[in-house]
């Protein structure tokens, strides 16, 4: 029986796709205290590097997981116990944890799949997690040449804590179908409002991250009924400025020689960029039919070298509950004067970069 | 959505997807088509390794079954190129390439240039290359370096079933002749690969591993043999960079010279002979562009100058593997000026 004051801190799975987590360093050490919420280990996956905050609070008795180690999601990395847990019931847990790491047992077979359904005649490919039952969904939407993918770090956690998290791609982006028609606002916002209808989603809170800020600010403009809530992050059409030549290049780079710098400027930490995130953004811009999609989104976004959205005026007198979120270091989009806004340590990409943060932004409305 | 499939499968749905893409993509070779006329099943061999199978049903009359005849039908797939058909043929092993190669390399390899770029010869050649099926020393060489030498002609050698599938398909969208080299020995490896079409531009190498103290460039097969030599190393602190070219024709130079800036050392990794090879050609492009950069000398990890042996014992010698190529590396590693 062990001591139920005993806590776990185990791989955490970011992403559809995670399996395993590689252990870089721990930025904490045996004996210190940590509260919830604490950067306390830099890992790694194929994706993207990230740093674990604690979901534990109290002493750090054991860390069970040592630098270079690659383990399956859900493995044990490091016990945190009260300081009168006799050494003998943590060496029980660690012990423990090391029969479940090396008996195979953590690998977990049954993963959630992502769907597709028709909207407006074209296909759009989500991922829905945790119950479906559960009242107003979080509906997540990326930006331009993202995917749902790019929420990894925010969906989870939503779905563990009770809510349903969808996260879809756009018409033109990810596994969805590459026909944008226009590439207007106006096309994609329909295409969000036809995914709620077509899934019989009543009301749902909106996130939409850069162009998917616009998106789904655009769907509250035509429909407030349906969005209980906004949270925009760092999102396209508050300021004139934007990289004009980061978009164009994104939407022309066909080689990673040509891609990899480019993607290193959504990110404060360009560390963050790793080969596969390159390699699986290349996979998609090679897809058929996402040259022509991209193009014509390009078009939407693009008024010469300046931003041809006025997010901003589109909000006005639209009466509903939102949040903005910006990081300071966005080199896209500036962060914009004379708004209201959560200032975030991070760049473009603070959904990866400060995801606690936006996933308290989010959490404050539901 | 991408899903695991292998080598084989990729090649058979590029082929599929542009079939139904562009009426005038046609596939023949020996055994294509598998036995049309005679008795017994239809369509049972789809080639000698059954990459066309299940085309003949679905394409009919797009499905040539051909003569055992190389230099007929080699030199009708590219006619029928300049007259505005884009066919795939398959040259069953390269090692057949002999009987065939007046129409390769002298007919469609110079028609662009010598009709003043008035004139495209949009055909693939399919072929199989490469040693470890135990098929001796007439089915099992790595001839590529022959056709990489010949200005006109495209080479492209994918390592797996993604990059198959996308080199492909852009091999058959391509106007100039391509000769499209399959291992015979990854044709049931697997790898997730789009449903979706998609192309792979040639010329741009992939960089399958990311490390600062080596580059490894390996070609076909050897990459995954380098994959685990890399493993391996990493173990005893030494970070490998692995390159797979994907297109021997035209080769990603940039990214190699890129990679040797960084790590100072490089080891080239090709199944072939040694002598005028694809090795051979790296090796000194790299020592003339990036001399400076060199801390070590560049180090060939190749087969012998030799046919490749029937015997299982020394074709399995012949055949370079994960401690031959990390021996290499060690060498270029541990070099004292």
């Amino acid at each position: 029986m062990t001591d139920d004051r005993i806590q776990r801190v185990t791989m955490p799975k970011w992403g559809l796709s995670m399996k395993t987590g590689k252990i870089v360093d721990w930025l904490v050490s045996e004996g210190d205290t940590i509260a919830k919420g604490d950067d306390i280990v830099d890992i790694e996956t194929d994706k993207i590097a990230g740093t674990l905050e604690s979901p534990a609070e109290g002493p750090l008795r054991r860390i069970v997981a040592e630098p270079g180690a690659e383990l399956p999601v859900g493995a044990v990395l490091a016990v945190v116990a009260p300081t009168d847990v006799p050494d003998a019931e943590i060496d029980a847990v660690v012990e423990e944890a090391k029969a479940a790491v090396a008996s195979g047992s953590l690998e977990a077979p049954d993963e959630p799949e992502p769907q597709l359904v028709e909207v407006g005649g074209r296909t759009i490919s989500y991922l829905s997690l945790g119950p479906e039952d559960a009242a107003d969904p979080v509906v997540l939407v990326h930006g331009y040449g993202g995917d749902k993918n790019s929420w990894l770090f925010v969906q989870q956690p939503l779905a563990e804590e009770g809510h349903r998290a969808i996260a879809l791609d756009l018409p033109g982006h990810g596994a969805s179908g590459k026909d944008v028609g226009d590439g207007s606002l106006a096309t994609l916002a329909d295409s969000v409002a036809g995914f709620l209808d077509a899934l019989g989603i009543g009301r749902a809170h909106l996130v939409g991250h850069s162009l998917g800020g616009a998106v789904v600010a655009k769907v509250a403009r035509d429909a407030p009924g349906k969005v209980a809530s906004l949270t925009l992050i760092a999102p396209a059409g508050f300021t004139p400025e934007v990289d004009a030549e980061y978009l164009r290049g994104f939407a022309a780079a066909s080689s990673r020689r040509e891609l990899k710098p480019l993607v290193g400027r959504l990110f404060a930490d360009e560390s963050l960029v790793t080969r596969q995130l390159v390699d699986d953004l290349l996979r998609y811009k090679r897809l058929d039919g996402v040259d022509k999609a991209l193009t014509a989104v390009l078009g939407t976004l693009l008024d010469g070298d300046r931003q041809a959205l006025d997010t901003r005026a589109l909000l006005e007198g639209v009466d509903v509950p939102r949040t903005i979120v910006w990081g300071t270091s966005d080199r896209i989009v500036p962060v914009p004067e004379g708004v209201e806004l959560t200032r975030v340590e991070a760049g473009h990409m603070p959904h990866m970069e400060a995801a606690s943060e936006v996933l308290a932004a989010i959490k404050a409305h539901l | 959505m991408a899903r695991s499939i292998t080598y084989r499968e990729a090649i058979n749905e590029a082929l599929a997807q542009e079939m139904e893409r562009d009426e005038r993509v046609i596939v023949m070779g020996e055994d294509n088509a598998g036995g049309e006329g005679a008795p017994g099943e239809q369509d049972a061999w789809g080639g000698v390794l059954g990459v066309t199978k299940g085309l003949y049903g679905r394409f009919p009359g797009r499905v040539l079954d051909t003569p055992i005849s190389e230099s007929a039908f080699i030199g009708a797939a590219i006619g029928a190129a300049t007259g505005g058909l884009r066919p795939v043929a398959e040259l069953m092993f390269i090692d057949f390439m002999g009987v065939c190669f007046d129409q390769i390399f002298n007919q469609a390899a110079k028609f662009r240039y010598m009709f003043g770029g008035k004139a495209v010869t949009p055909v693939v050649v399919r072929t199989m290359w490469g040693a470890g099926l135990r098929a001796a020393a007439q089915h099992s060489q790595s001839l590529l370096s022959v056709f990489t030498h010949v200005p006109g002609l495209k080479v492209v050698a994918p390592s797996n079933a993604y990059d198959a599938k996308g080199l492909m398909i852009q091999a058959i969208r391509d106007d100039d002749p391509v000769i499209f080299a399959e291992h015979k020995m990854l044709y049931d490896t697997s790898a997730d690969v789009p449903e979706e079409s998609y192309t792979i531009p040639f010329g741009e190498a992939n960089v399958v591993r990311e490390g600062g103290d080596v580059t490894i460039v390996a070609i076909g097969r050897m990459v995954h043999t380098a994959m685990e030599a890399a493993d391996e190393l990493a173990g005893s602190g030494v970070q490998a960079e692995v390159i797979d070219p994907r297109t021997t024709s035209p080769l990603d130079t940039d990214t190699i010279l890129e990679s040797v800036e960084n790590t100072g050392r490089l080891v080239i990794v090709d199944e072939s002979n040694p002598r005028c090879s694809l090795a051979t050609d790296i090796a000194a492009t790299v020592a003339q562009d990036a001399f400076g950069s060199l801390r070590a000398p560049i180090q060939m990890v190749t087969g012998p100058h030799t046919p490749v042996p029937f015997s299982d014992a020394l074709e399995d010698l012949y055949i370079p593997d994960a401690t031959k190529i990390a021996g290499a590396v060690k060498t270029a590693v541990d070099w004292k000026a």
